[in-house]
């Protein structure tokens, strides 16, 4: 009792730390250093510590600093209560998913299984999308509550865009649903060790959920709904200081998440192709069989967060390549061809699955 | 060890609940009845039906919510019309739904008056999952479940049609 709490505790930790502590800020930096090194610039190297600029990296405690030193400014005739909550209530679903998220799979460690998911649901997979449309709210009360019409604008538009891609989203899951056969998570990671990965399995399924996803996020091509160059910042656009940071690294962790989600659903989860866990097991069986498992455990953590990493810089060169879409085109898109492709995905999966039966 | 987490859920419905009803702007009680569904869903897992509660934050909380707070932000209501008022002509229904409903209150009451508090009936083994709840659609329950598809084909027809007229 009190071993598998501790051991959840630290799981816990662990995600938090990860994400919260580590990806969220560094991923300001990479944004900003990866999107120079592409056009061609210098990026973020002001900030320095005695002479040392570590590459930029100091900005992150810079930019910490002045996000938590900035007037927080609420506008008139803003709903002072939502106007506070709603950044609370947009970061909350970022950092939720992860507690049904497999970062690695089952170890004995001396005497104690160690299944590394915080919370292994028999729906984990719906949790996942439950999670994410709830993630809406904050976004939409945001720019209600203030009193501003950009605002209102952009939580509008961020309304109708969410909506309209997880309908997507929610018909490639049922894909991938058809192919593994299970909604839980570590079930759907671990017939990819053996099998499949399911990127061979539903290239088109995974295709399709990623630009959903790219979506659902609000990032480039899809952020419409805080578009500088029409509605100053959207639905953020009254918020300052810390309440904005929140806003920002909702964004940034989702990203995370979307890697992990891909990377669970299509890429493996935390195998390495071709090796299974016996393989690994037995090339450190000479440590003994506690050790082993640790240091299994440890490539495969790493592994998956490796895949994770890719595919955020994946987002990020999307995000650094291509213009944004018109407002009336992320619908059509929406709507007019994810909408029907993903449809026929669901058909033409459960085709084939009949045929080889 | 279960009402200690029901009596909380319960609670913070029925305020939530009560706020729907009482909140002054449309938005708010918008909100509220989110939080109000998201306790029922605690309620529906409490109960063991994860599927369900799922279900219940992903197409109550999640999509039709989206959908009403969307609409109540697109009316923008001005001042006059966010005031409490009873219609005239919705008093007599409005009267005949409460009858019907306090019916159907007796009745839940009549069903577990006799049931014994804190005393969980054994469950099912795969009761509530996505499985058997599916299986249990399209063998026992297939009528009603295919009734209640065509049904709502029809509304999403109906709304498409009378959008459709406003447009051209």
């Amino acid at each position: 009792m009190w071993i598998d709490l501790a051991i959840t505790m630290v799981k816990i930790i662990f995600i938090l730390t990860i994400t919260v502590g580590f990806f969220a800020p560094v991923l300001t930096w990479v944004e900003r250093k990866q999107s120079a090194i592409m056009q061609d610039r210098i990026g973020a190297n002001r900030a320095d510590i005695m002479g040392f600029t570590a590459l930029g990296l100091f900005h992150i405690m810079a930019d910490g600093l002045k996000m938590f030193t900035k007037e927080d400014f609420i506008p008139e005739g803003a709903n002072r209560a939502l106007h506070t909550l709603s950044p609370i209530i947009a970061l909350i679903p970022a950092i939720l998913t992860f507690a049904v998220v497999p970062f690695g799979g089952v170890y004995e460690l001396w005497g104690t299984q160690v299944n590394l998911v915080i919370s292994d649901l028999n729906v984990g997979l719906l949790f996942v999308f439950a999670i994410a449309s709830l993630a809406t709210y904050g976004y939409v009360v945001a720019g209600w509550s203030s009193n501003n019409n950009w605002s209102l604008l952009g939580s509008m538009r961020t309304a109708s865009q969410m909506i309209s891609y997880e309908v997507t989203m929610g018909l490639t899951i049922i894909g991938v649903l058809m192919v593994y056969g299970s909604m839980r998570l570590t079930d759907i990671g671990a017939a990819q060790e053996t099998g499949f990965w399911g990127f061979i399995l539903q290239p088109f399924g995974f295709l399709m959920f990623f630009a959903a996803s790219i979506a659902e996020n609000k990032r480039i091509p899809f952020d419409a709904p805080e578009a500088e160059s029409e509605l100053v910042a959207g639905y953020f656009t009254e918020y300052s200081g810390l309440k904005f940071g929140m806003f920002f690294m909702a964004e940034f962790i989702e990203m995370v998440t979307i890697g992990a989600i891909l990377t669970i659903l299509f890429f493996g989860a935390w195998h390495l192709p071709f090796l299974t866990t016996a393989d690994l097991l037995s090339m450190f069986d000479f440590l003994g069989d506690s050790f082993a498992n640790l240091i299994v455990m440890f490539i495969h953590v790493g592994v998956f967060f490796g895949k994770v990493t890719f595919f955020i810089f994946v987002q990020m060169v999307i995000r650094w390549t291509l213009p944004r879409f018109r407002y009336d085109q992320i619908m059509k898109l929406g709507w007019k061809m994810l909408l029907p492709l993903s449809l026929l995905n669901v058909v033409g999966t459960g085709l084939v699955i009949l045929a080889l039966n | 060890m279960e009402l200690l987490i029901f009596y909380p859920l319960a609670l913070a419905s029925i305020i939530l609940a009560l706020f729907v009803v009482f909140n002054k702007s449309a938005i708010g009680s918008a909100v509220c009845l989110i939080g109000m569904m998201l306790g029922l869903a605690g309620v529906f897992i409490l109960l063991q039906a994860h599927f369900l509660a799922i279900l219940q934050v992903i197409v109550y909380a999640g999509a039709i919510m989206v959908l009403f707070m969307f609409v109540i932000m697109l009316l923008n209501l001005k001042d006059d019309d966010t005031k409490w008022k009873i219609r005239e002509r919705n008093v007599w229904l409005s009267s005949a739904a409460g009858v019907l409903m306090v019916g159907v209150l007796y009745k839940f009451m009549d069903a577990t008056a006799d049931a014994e508090f804190n005393s969980p009936a054994t469950v099912p083994e795969n009761f509530g999952t996505a499985e058997l709840v599916g299986t249990s659609l399209f063998t026992d329950f297939v009528l009603p479940f295919e009734v209640a598809s065509i049904l709502l084909l029809a509304a999403m027809v109906g709304a498409v049609v009378l959008a459709k007229s406003k447009v051209d």
